[in-house]
């Protein structure tokens, strides 16, 4: 194969896919996951899964009800701008679903932050702004007053602890999520994962960025 | 694959990665009848690669698991740290990590493609500073082979003329590619502190290979050999600096033995392969000359026997040495080949320790494409050879630095902890601080030379079998003073870089060099295990690779290695095991064995 047909070739492979779920299985470790849909030389295993078609074989957690508050809080995080859209725009909040219930244990811990997180949302909101107001349903000042006290783990004032810890970890895992999609890498100036025909040294304008010339 | 029924081999090789792979290349392009076994599946880079995929296609953003450790995307396939029903274990007071890939080509298809030739020091170590033990060759003798494997294989890089950091000859190594603005700004700091910062030696195109000349220089007098491998050269394409090695490559511009060397030799009709074949022992006569092997069939759970006239062990330094630990039998009741008891013994891995910065020069950078070939443009080769032999040194051998960071395509971790820059910025601000940090972070790797020890070695478990009813290993480890302090030294290295370059520090430096050291194992470079030397009463094997004690039996792999220099160990292993390849050639014909 020539160059410009293997270019070819990866840019018909390059339009990959999305994900799609499967049904839940409890997942044993030679326990099809879910059939090899691209490439049948994978068994479809958690251990060879298919790399071409992937698959989350497990069930998301999060309520309907939680996934409401969370995307407003991924878009207080990460609000529209005129580069890229907010974050929930780009399923954040789905991300976060699937990560929380994953099967492992890093995952069921972030289950158990962010889930206990959310319920601490609402009961502060309720606390600061009358009984039965939702951290959703709160005004923008409202929100910023909560967040403004739990941006910082560093920081957080006493008594506030675990809900700048829930705080953070939905950050990290928000940007996890944005940053990570085309929209995301677009925004950032990312403009990699292209085939190259030659490599290029670093353009003139990056070199006097770093006093390189 | 299945094996033809009844066919006769001259050969029998476990494994199919850098040495299994390069023994059927070299063997059956001489004529050689070969069956290769392979405990993993079938594996075809071409049609399996994940190329251009983004995180956001694959689950969790493709971060490791426990079934993935390596990423979502990571080519190995059931492998990793664990492998599902083959369990190993580590002596109480040690830890040691075994990474295996279950899959034609082995490791070779996830590797990072670091090709560093060990110097004429590196053969020689002891002499130099009565420490671990001479090869019983030199850097003269395996030198030819080093150009072959480098010629056939494709390996950027380029000839600096530095201390124990050998040149190739003209005309075998590719052009490498320019560096990247935060290897140009590491070159810089390197420059200020008297640390070498060159083009580093990776086995990836960057430019088509010139099949008809190398082939001719591969295999002079040979037109079947030269056919093949020049055919097989130009299916291969040269890098479009996109996407991580660490996938594989369905282009075939780097090098895995699935693209690179099983192809041209299976076109020669004289290899056979049989997958999902896990070898358990080397079968012997009543004479004790190794008659072939048994292995099981995964498919069917049965035991099968192949017969060869010789037999080939590939199959990673520790799981040869588990065959060969394996195969008991009335003639050799502590394993085959080892009357000395040296099987299993001096391990060794790569010293491991990094270091992180953040670069504030680096931060809001003008959009630019930073993906390059995948791996490091630039590396550090150890400069300070004189001031070790002066004794000015806490630590006997040296380190190579590896370079990363910079604009690279962001991953799940990529704005992980980013408080600790913003105070806890949320909403536009954080946005905006995300774009300022994307790209200025850069971390450094160190990657030393371990002295072997007697502490370091692995043995059978004698309370544990595999799923397939194989005996498996129990590991044992200790780091000595000189790896310890060697990870301290590196970690102040690379501070003294990142300060140089107007940066910070992000990571914990640890100034006992144990806590800052990789676990044994870890950085997967795992060698030793059936040393070669050239006193039949001190080795295993001797400078072919060859048994002391059954002649017909060759373990061509990590195993062999007596000393484990800085230089990553692949390149290395596959000179030696064509050197070995050429000789077990030689001896075929000379009707010796």
């Amino acid at each position: 194969m020539d160059r410009r047909q293997a270019l070819k070739v990866m840019a018909i492979a390059a339009a990959v896919p999305s994900l799609t779920s499967c049904a839940p299985t409890d997942a044993g470790d030679d326990v099809v996951v879910a059939p090899a849909a691209a490439n049948p030389k994978a068994a479809g295993t958690a251990w060879d899964p298919d790399l071409l078609a992937p698959v989350i074989p497990w069930e998301r957690t999060l309520t309907s009800d939680e996934l409401e508050t969370l995307a407003t809080l991924c878009d207080i995080i990460i609000p529209a701008d005129e580069r890229s859209p907010g974050a929930s725009q780009l399923g954040a909040h789905d991300f976060i679903d699937e990560w929380v219930s994953a099967p492992y244990a890093r995952n069921e811990r972030d289950q158990v932050t962010v889930r206990g997180g959310l319920v601490w949302l609402d009961g502060e909101s309720a606390g600061r702004f009358g009984e039965g107001s939702r951290f959703r349903e709160l005004d923008a000042a409202q929100q910023r007053a909560i967040c403004d006290d739990i941006r910082s783990v560093a920081d957080a004032p006493s008594g506030l602890e675990a809900g700048a810890r829930f705080f953070d970890r939905v950050r990290d895992l928000t940007a996890a999520a944005f940053w990570t999609t085309r929209e995301g890498m677009q925004d950032l100036g990312y403009v990699g994962n292209v085939p190259l025909a030659r490599w290029d040294p670093p353009p003139p304008e990056v070199l006097r960025h770093l006093g390189l010339e | 694959m299945r094996r033809k029924a009844q066919q006769q081999y001259d050969v029998v090789i476990v494994g199919s990665g850098a040495a299994g792979g390069m023994c059927a290349y070299v063997l059956a392009c001489s004529g050689v009848r070969v069956l290769m076994l392979e405990a993993g599946r079938d594996y075809d880079p071409v049609t399996e690669t994940p190329m251009f995929q983004l995180p956001s296609d694959a689950p969790l953003r493709g971060v490791g698991t426990r079934e993935k450790p390596f990423g979502f995307y990571d080519a190995t396939v059931d492998g990793g740290w664990e492998v599902p029903g083959e369990p190993y274990s580590s002596a109480e007071g040690s830890e040691f990590r075994w990474w295996r890939a279950r899959m034609l080509g082995g490791r070779t298809n996830h590797w990072g493609r670091i090709s560093l030739r060990n110097g004429p020091y590196d053969f020689k170590p002891y002499s130099r500073d009565g420490l671990g033990f001479d090869w019983p060759m030199s850097y003269e003798d395996v030198a030819p082979y080093y150009d072959k494997t480098e010629a056939l294989i494709g390996v950027f890089g380029s000839n600096e003329g530095l201390e124990n950091t050998p040149d190739s000859p003209p005309g075998i190594l590719q052009e490498p590619p320019a560096p990247r603005a935060n290897e140009m700004l590491v070159r810089r700091a390197g420059d200020e502190l008297g640390i070498p910062v060159v083009p580093s030696h990776i086995a990836i195109l960057t430019r088509p290979q010139d099949a008809d000349r190398l082939s001719r220089f591969l295999w002079p007098g040979n037109p079947t050999a030269q056919r093949v491998t020049a055919e097989s050269m130009r299916s291969r394409a040269a890098c479009f600096y996109a996407t991580p090695c660490g996938r594989g490559c369905s282009i075939k511009a780097n090098f895995q033995s699935p693209t690179v060397v099983l192809p041209p030799a299976l076109a020669t009709g004289n290899l056979d392969i049989v997958t999902d074949a896990m070898v358990r022992e080397v079968t012997v006569d009543a004479s004790g000359r190794a008659t072939g092997v048994h292995y099981i069939d995964k498919r069917t759970r049965l035991e099968e026997h192949a017969g060869a006239r010789v037999v080939v062990v590939a199959a990673s330094a520790c799981e040869s040495a588990r065959i060969l630990l394996n195969s008991k039998s009335s003639i050799f009741p502590d394993g085959i080949a080892n009357g000395t008891g040296l099987v299993g013994k001096y391990l060794m891995d790569t010293v491991g320790a990094s270091v992180s910065g953040q670069i504030p020069a680096m931060e809001n950078m003008p959009p630019h494409n930073a993906d390059g070939a995948s791996a490091m443009h630039l590396y550090s080769p150890w400069w300070l050879y004189q001031e070790q032999a002066r004794g000015q040194l806490d630590f006997a051998r040296g380190y190579h630095i590896e370079l990363g960071g910079g604009r690279r395509m962001p991953g799940f971790g990529t704005f992980s902890g980013l408080e600790r820059y913003t105070g806890g910025s949320y909403g536009q601000q954080f946005k905006e601080d995300c774009r300022r940090y994307y790209g200025s972070f850069v971390n450094f790797a160190g990657r030393g030379e371990m002295i072997p020890n007697e502490d370091c070695y692995c043995e059978i478990d004698p309370d544990q079998v595999d799923q397939w009813g194989i005996p498996t290993l129990r590991f044992h480890w200790k780091w000595s003073e000189h790896e310890e302090n060697q990870a301290r030294h590196m970690q102040h290295t690379f501070a003294d870089i990142i300060e140089a370059m107007g940066g910070r520090v992000t990571s914990t430096i640890r100034e006992d060099g144990a806590d800052a050291i990789a676990p044994g194992g870890e950085i997967i470079h795992e060698v030793g295990g059936a040393i070669m030397g050239d006193d039949p009463r001190r080795s295993v094997l001797n400078q072919f690779c060859q048994s002391w004690e059954v002649d017909n039996l060759f373990v061509t792999d990590g195993a062999p290695f007596v000393s484990n220099a800085d230089k990553n160990p692949t390149l290395s292993i596959m000179a030696i095991a064509w050197r070995a390849s050429d000789y077990i050639v030689e001896q075929l014909n000379a009707g010796r064995l």
